[in-house]
C-alpha cells in the first residue's frame, strides 16, 4: 500500500490523502467477491486490481489532473473531500458493521523451531514483494515505465520531448491504485473492514513512505519493514499503547535529518 | 467605502444576533465564530507566510489543556491560564518552525511534520497522568446564570460575545499585519522565497514570526474551547479530524485573505446544518448520507473555485480584494 | 441574475436556521416528546444504531404498559462532540421535553451542559465516566453503572464464577484498551482489587494497547510469555476480535478470557466473525434479566420490528436505551405535565420495580445516579450471549476453564 503512495507522490507529486480510503474500498470489494463467489482474496486481486487501475486512471484524469500545479492545500482539500465521500458512501452501501472474509488458513501458522509465523501474514508479505518486484521491472525495463520516470525527473523536459504527460500521470495513478487494490485484498485476511478504517492507514502509509524514501520502491518496502519492527520493539520495551508515538517520532527524525528518506533520492 | 459599510452592517448583525436567534441558532453561531477565529489564526501561518500546517490541533489542544489543567488542579482562572497557554504554544511553534526551517523543510514535508507532531502529542497526552490521560479532564462549572468574566462562566450568550470579541480582535490584528511591513515581507516570501532572500529579507525571522503569532492565537482558541466545553479528551482535541476542520474554513473561504476564514466557517457550518435539515425534511434520515452530500459540495467548491469563495464573491460584488 | 438568486437563496437558508425564537410557554400536552440523540454514523455508528433499536420499540411497549403517548425525535450526532451539543440545542428548541442518550461519555458531558443550561431533563442511557454525575447537575440523570460500579460488580462476579466452577486460578494477565473507558476501568481495578481478598488470583502483568491498533501481535506474545492462568480483558469490539485471532495464531490457550466489564465479546460481530472461536468468552456486564416479565415483552416487540435479529445481541444497548425512555414516560405519567422542572422533579422521585435490566429498582440518588444496577456473568454459548450468573437469572451453567485449555 505504501508502494502505491510512493509511486503516486514520486511521480505525480500529489499527496493522496484518500489512499487509506481507497484501500478500504478494495477490502470491501474483496469481501463482496468472497461472499458472492467464494473467491479467495488472493485470487480476487486480479479483478480488483484491474478495476482499480481503471478507477485510478479516471480519478486522475478527471478530477486530480487540474490540481497538479495548484498549491498543496488545494490538493489536500480535494482529496479530503474525495475521502469523505468514499467513507460515507461505504457507510451508506455497506452499513456500519464490520465485514470480513473467513478462510481456514487465516488462523493457521507455520512453526519453525520456536517461532510461529502466521500464514496469512506470510502470504501478504509475499504479495507485497511480488508487487514491488513487478513495479520495479516495469519502471526499469519497459518503455512506458521509463517514460514515467522521465516525467518524474523532469516535467518540462518530458513535455519538450513529446511525452503525453497527462496520460502518463493517469497511468501512474492507475498503477498506484493497483497497488492499493493488492494491499486491500491481502489486508482483508488480517483485519475486518469497517467504513472508517481508512485514515489510520493513510497516516501509516505516509510514515512508511517518508521513512523509506519517496519515489523509491525498495524504500517503501524497507520503510514498511522498519516501521513494523520498530513498532514491535517499542511495544515490547515500552508500553504497547505508545508504539505509534514511536513511529511518529521516527518520522520527525527522518524528516529533519534525511527528508528524502533512507533510500530516496534528493529531488 | 462600500467594503467598510458592508463590514459594519455584518458586525452589527452579529452583535444583535442573540436577541432574535433561538438557543440552537446561538450555539451554531458560537461554533461558527469559533471555527472562524481558529481558521483566521491558522491563516496567518498559511495564507500570510505560506506554510501549510496540518497539525494545528496541536496548539488548540495544548492551549486547552494548559489553561484547563491550571483551573482543574489549582483553580486558576482563564485570564492567567491563557498566558501559560500562549507561552507553551509559542514555544512549540517556534520549536517546530526552527526544526523545519533550519533543515529546509517546506511544502508537503512541512505539512507531514506538523501532522507527526500533533499525533505524537496526542498519544503523549493519552499517557499523561497530570491531565488524566484518556479518561478526560472535566472542568467544574460553578454557575451558568450570571456573567462571571473572571472565571469565564456564564450563560451561552456570554460565550458568544466572547468569541465574537476574539474574532473581531483577530480580524483587526490580521488587517493590521497585512498592511504592515510584516505583511509585505510575508507576501514576498510567499510568492518567491529565494527572490526575497536575494533582496536581503531575513526569511527565517519573518517565517518564525508568522508561526509564533499563529500559534499564540490558536492557543487562545484552545482556552476558549476548554471553558466552553468543559471536558477535554486527547483523542478528540488532538486528532487529525480537528486539524482538518480548522483548515476547511480558510481553504474554502479563501486562503490568505482577510475575510476568507470567516466566510468559509459560515458557509460550511450552514451547509452542514442545512443539509441535515433538508434531509430531515425530505425524510431521508439514513446515517452517512449527509456527509456524502457535504463531501460532494466540498469537492465542487475546491474544483471550481480554487482560490476560495471570498475572492470570487469579492470580484462579483466589486470589492477590492 | 444567477448570483443574485444564489445570494437570495443563501439568505433564506441562513434565516431559516436562525429565525426560531425561544419557546415562550410549554403548553400542557398529552404526549411526551423524547429527543433521542445517538451516534448513528461515524466511528460509533454501529453502537448508535443498536441503541436506536431499543428506542424504536419503546413507544409501542410503553403505550401498552403505562398508557402514555410518546413521540420520538431522533438525532444523529455523528460521533462528534460539537455536533452533539448543537443537536441537543436543536432538539430542545424544537420542543423536546426530555433528552435521552448518548452512549459516549464525551458527548454526554457536552449534552449535560446544554441540558443544565436550558433546564431540560437529560436521562443518560449508557456512559460510564464517573465525573458526569459528580458535577452537581440538577437536570442530568444516569441509569447506568459508573466505571467504578462496573469494576466492583465485575470482579465480584469473577469470584462467584470461580466458586461456581470450583476453580482456583492463581495468576492473570490484564490487557486493556488505552482509551477513556479502559483507563477508568484500570483505575477501578487498581482501587478494588486489594480489597477483594477472596479473589484467588494476582495480576502478573498489565498490557495496555491502542484501541485503533490493527495488529496486536506484540501484545499477545507478551501476554503469552507471562504464563498467566487466564486473561483479564477490558476491550472493545474490533480489538477483541483481533486479540482472539492472534491468540489462536500464537497458540495460546489460557483457562479463559474474562472481562470484568467491557463491550466487545458479547456483540454480534464477535460471533459472526469468530464463529466457534467465540465460545466461552465471558463478559461481566450490566445486562437484562432473561426471566423478567418486561424483558419478554420487550423481546417480543424487538422481534416484531427486527425479525432477522435477536435481542441478545443488543441486550445492553437496546435495553438501557429502552429503560431511559421508560423512566421519562413514567415521570411524565406522575407529573402530568411536560414542564421541564416538573419532569425533573418527577424523575428524581422515580421508583420503578418492574424493570428489565438486572439489579435493584430504578431510584436516583441526590447526584442523579441510580445505585444498585446489577451485572451478569455473560458467557458466549452456542453463538449467543448467555447469562450464567447470578444463578437466579441464569439460563445455563458457567463453563470454566474452557475445554481446550492447555496448561503451559
Amino acid at each position: 500500500m505504501a508502494l502505491g503512495l510512493s509511486v503516486i507522490f514520486g511521480v505525480v507529486r500529489v499527496v493522496n490523502f484518500a489512499h487509506g480510503e481507497m484501500m478500504t474500498i478494495a477490502m470491501y470489494a474483496a469481501t463482496v467477491l468472497f461472499a458472492a463467489l467464494k473467491l479467495d482474496p488472493f485470487l480476487s486481486i486480479l479483478p480488483v486490481a484491474a478495476a482499480f487501475f481503471v478507477f485510478g486512471y479516471v480519478l486522475q484524469s478527471a478530477v486530480i489532473n487540474p490540481f497538479i500545479t495548484r498549491p498543496e492545500h488545494s490538493q489536500f482539500m480535494l482529496l479530503v473531500a474525495v475521502a469523505i465521500i468514499m467513507v460515507n458512501g461505504l457507510l451508506l452501501v455497506f452499513g456500519p458493521d464490520a465485514r470480513n472474509v473467513q478462510l481456514d488458513y487465516q488462523l493457521e501458522s507455520f512453526e519453525i523451531g520456536r517461532i510461529l509465523i502466521d500464514k496469512a501474514r506470510l502470504y501478504a508479505a509475499g504479495a507485497a514483494v511480488l508487487a514491488a518486484l513487478g513495479l520495479f521491472l516495469f519502471f526499469k525495463k519497459t518503455l512506458t515505465g521509463k517514460a514515467i520516470r522521465a516525467c518524474a525527473d523532469n516535467h518540462l523536459g518530458a513535455l519538450v520531448v513529446g511525452l503525453d504527460v497527462k496520460h502518463l500521470y493517469s497511468l501512474t495513478f492507475g498503477l498506484g491504485a493497483m497497488c492499493v487494490a493488492i494491499a486491500g485484498c491481502a489486508m482483508v485476511l488480517l483485519v475486518d473492514v469497517t467504513p472508517p478504517l481508512g485514515p489510520a492507514y493513510t497516516l501509516l502509509a505516509f510514515v512508511i513512505v517518508i521513512v523509506g524514501g519517496l519515489g523509491s520502491m525498495g524504500g517503501a518496502l524497507l520503510g514498511g519493514v522498519l516501521i513494523g519492527v520498530s513498532e514491535a520493539m517499542a511495544g515490547l520495551f515500552i508500553t504497547p499503547s505508545a508504539k505509534s508515538m514511536f513511529s511518529f517520532g521516527l518520522l520527525i527524525l527522518v524528516l529533519l535529518f534525511r527528508p528524502q528518506g533512507l533510500l530516496g533520492r534528493k529531488s | 467605502m462600500k467594503k467598510t459599510a458592508s463590514l459594519a452592517i455584518f458586525f452589527a448583525f452579529l452583535l444583535l444576533l442573540p436577541w432574535f436567534a433561538g438557543s440552537y441558532a446561538l450555539s451554531v453561531a458560537t461554533l461558527i465564530l469559533y471555527l472562524a477565529y481558529t481558521g483566521q489564526a491558522w491563516n496567518v501561518m498559511m495564507g500570510f507566510a505560506g506554510q501549510l500546517s496540518l497539525g494545528h490541533s496541536l496548539y488548540v489542544g495544548v492551549g486547552a489543556y494548559a489553561a484547563g489543567g491550571l483551573f482543574f488542579h489549582y483553580g486558576i482562572g482563564p485570564w492567567a491560564g491563557v498566558w501559560l497557554a500562549m507561552l507553551l504554544c509559542v514555544a512549540l511553534g517556534l520549536a517546530i518552525g526552527f526544526l523545519a526551517f533550519r533543515f529546509g523543510i517546506s511544502g508537503v514535508y512541512f505539512a507531514l511534520l506538523t501532522i507527526a507532531f500533533a499525533e505524537f502529542t496526542r498519544i503523549g497526552f493519552d499517557h499523561m497522568q497530570w491531565t488524566n490521560g484518556p479518561g478526560g479532564m472535566f472542568l467544574k462549572v460553578a454557575q451558568r446564570d450570571s456573567w462571571d468574566l473572571l472565571n469565564f462562566r456564564g450563560p451561552p450568550f456570554m460565550y458568544y460575545y466572547a468569541i465574537l470579541g476574539l474574532c473581531a480582535l483577530a480580524f483587526l490584528l490580521c488587517w493590521y499585519l497585512l498592511k504592515s511591513k510584516a505583511g509585505y515581507y510575508w507576501q514576498a516570501i510567499r510568492e518567491n522565497e529565494e527572490a526575497a532572500q536575494a533582496l536581503g529579507i531575513n526569511t527565517f525571522r519573518w517565517k518564525m514570526l508568522a508561526v509564533a503569532i499563529s500559534a499564540a492565537m490558536t492557543s487562545v482558541s484552545g482556552v476558549f474551547f476548554a471553558f466552553y466545553y468543559n471536558n477535554l479528551f486527547p483523542h478528540e482535541i488532538f486528532n487529525i479530524g480537528r486539524s482538518i476542520e480548522i483548515i476547511l474554513g480558510p481553504v474554502i473561504g479563501g486562503v490568505g485573505t482577510l475575510f476568507g476564514p470567516i466566510l468559509g466557517a459560515v458557509m460550511l457550518t450552514l451547509l452542514s446544518d442545512g443539509i441535515t435539515e433538508a434531509l430531515a425534511a425530505l425524510g431521508l434520515e439514513i446515517p452517512g448520507i449527509k456527509q456524502v452530500f457535504y463531501g460532494l459540495v466540498l469537492l465542487a467548491v475546491v474544483m471550481f473555485l480554487p482560490n476560495g469563495i471570498w475572492p470570487y464573491l469579492a470580484k462579483k460584488l466589486k470589492f477590492h480584494a | 441574475m444567477k448570483r443574485r438568486q444564489f445570494n437570495a437563496g443563501l439568505a433564506v437558508a441562513g434565516l431559516s436556521v436562525l429565525a426560531n425564537p425561544l419557546n415562550i410557554a410549554r403548553a400542557q400536552s398529552t404526549r411526551l416528546k423524547v429527543g433521542v440523540i445517538l451516534p448513528r454514523s461515524g466511528y460509533l455508528g454501529f453502537i448508535g444504531q443498536s441503541c436506536q433499536k431499543g428506542a424504536d420499540l419503546a413507544p409501542g411497549v410503553i403505550k401498552d404498559m403505562l398508557g402514555v403517548d410518546i413521540e420520538l425525535m431522533n438525532a444523529d450526532f455523528e460521533s462528534n462532540v460539537d455536533t452533539a451539543r448543537t443537536r441537543a440545542e436543536r432538539l430542545i428548541q424544537e420542543g423536546a421535553n426530555v433528552i435521552v442518550g448518548p452512549f459516549d461519555s464525551g458527548a454526554a458531558a457536552a449534552i449535560a451542559q446544554v441540558a443544565e443550561q436550558r433546564g431540560c431533563p437529560f436521562v443518560i442511557n449508557i456512559a460510564a465516566a464517573p465525573q458526569i454525575t459528580e458535577q452537581g447537575y440538577k437536570f442530568v440523570f444516569r441509569n447506568f453503572q459508573t466505571a467504578g460500579d462496573i469494576v466492583r460488580n465485575g470482579l465480584d462476579l469473577i469470584g462467584d464464577l470461580f466458586q461456581a466452577t470450583n476453580t482456583v486460578p492463581r495468576t492473570a494477565v490484564y490487557m486493556h484498551v488505552n482509551d477513556t473507558f479502559g483507563q477508568a476501568m484500570t483505575k477501578g481495578i487498581g482501587a478494588v482489587m486489594p480489597m477483594r481478598t477472596q479473589l484467588p488470583f494476582k495480576i502478573v502483568d498489565t498490557i495496555s494497547y491502542d484501541p485503533a491498533a490493527k495488529d496486536l501481535t506484540v501484545e499477545v506474545s507478551k501476554a503469552k510469555a507471562s504464563n498467566a492462568d487466564f486473561l483479564l480483558l477490558v476491550c472493545r469490539l474490533n480489538d477483541a476480535i483481533i486479540l482472539r485471532r492472534e491468540m489462536v495464531k500464537q497458540r495460546w490457550n489460557p483457562m479463559g478470557i474474562v472481562s470484568p466489564g467491557s463491550p466487545g465479546m458479547y456483540e454480534e460481530q464477535y460471533y459472526k466473525t469468530l464463529g466457534k472461536l467465540s465460545e466461552y468468552s465471558i463478559s461481566n456486564v450490566p445486562w437484562y434479566n432473561p426471566g423478567a416479565k418486561l424483558t419478554k415483552i420487550v423481546e417480543k416487540a424487538f422481534l416484531k420490528q427486527n425479525p432477522k435479529d435477536r435481542l441478545e445481541f443488543h441486550g445492553l444497548n437496546a435495553g438501557f436505551t429502552f429503560e431511559a425512555i421508560l423512566i421519562a414516560a413514567d415521570a411524565f405519567k406522575r407529573a402530568r405535565s411536560t414542564d421541564p422542572k416538573a419532569l425533573a422533579d418527577a424523575i428524581r422521585q422515580t421508583n420503578i420495580t418492574e424493570k428489565m435490566m438486572l439489579g435493584g429498582p430504578i431510584k436516583f440518588n441526590a447526584k442523579g445516579q441510580v445505585e444498585g444496577i446489577g451485572s451478569a456473568c455473560v458467557q458466549n454459548r452456542n453463538l449467543l450471549p448467555t447469562v450464567v450468573l447470578p444463578a437466579t437469572a441464569a439460563t445455563a451453567k458457567p463453563v470454566f476453564p474452557v475445554p481446550d485449555y492447555k496448561k503451559a
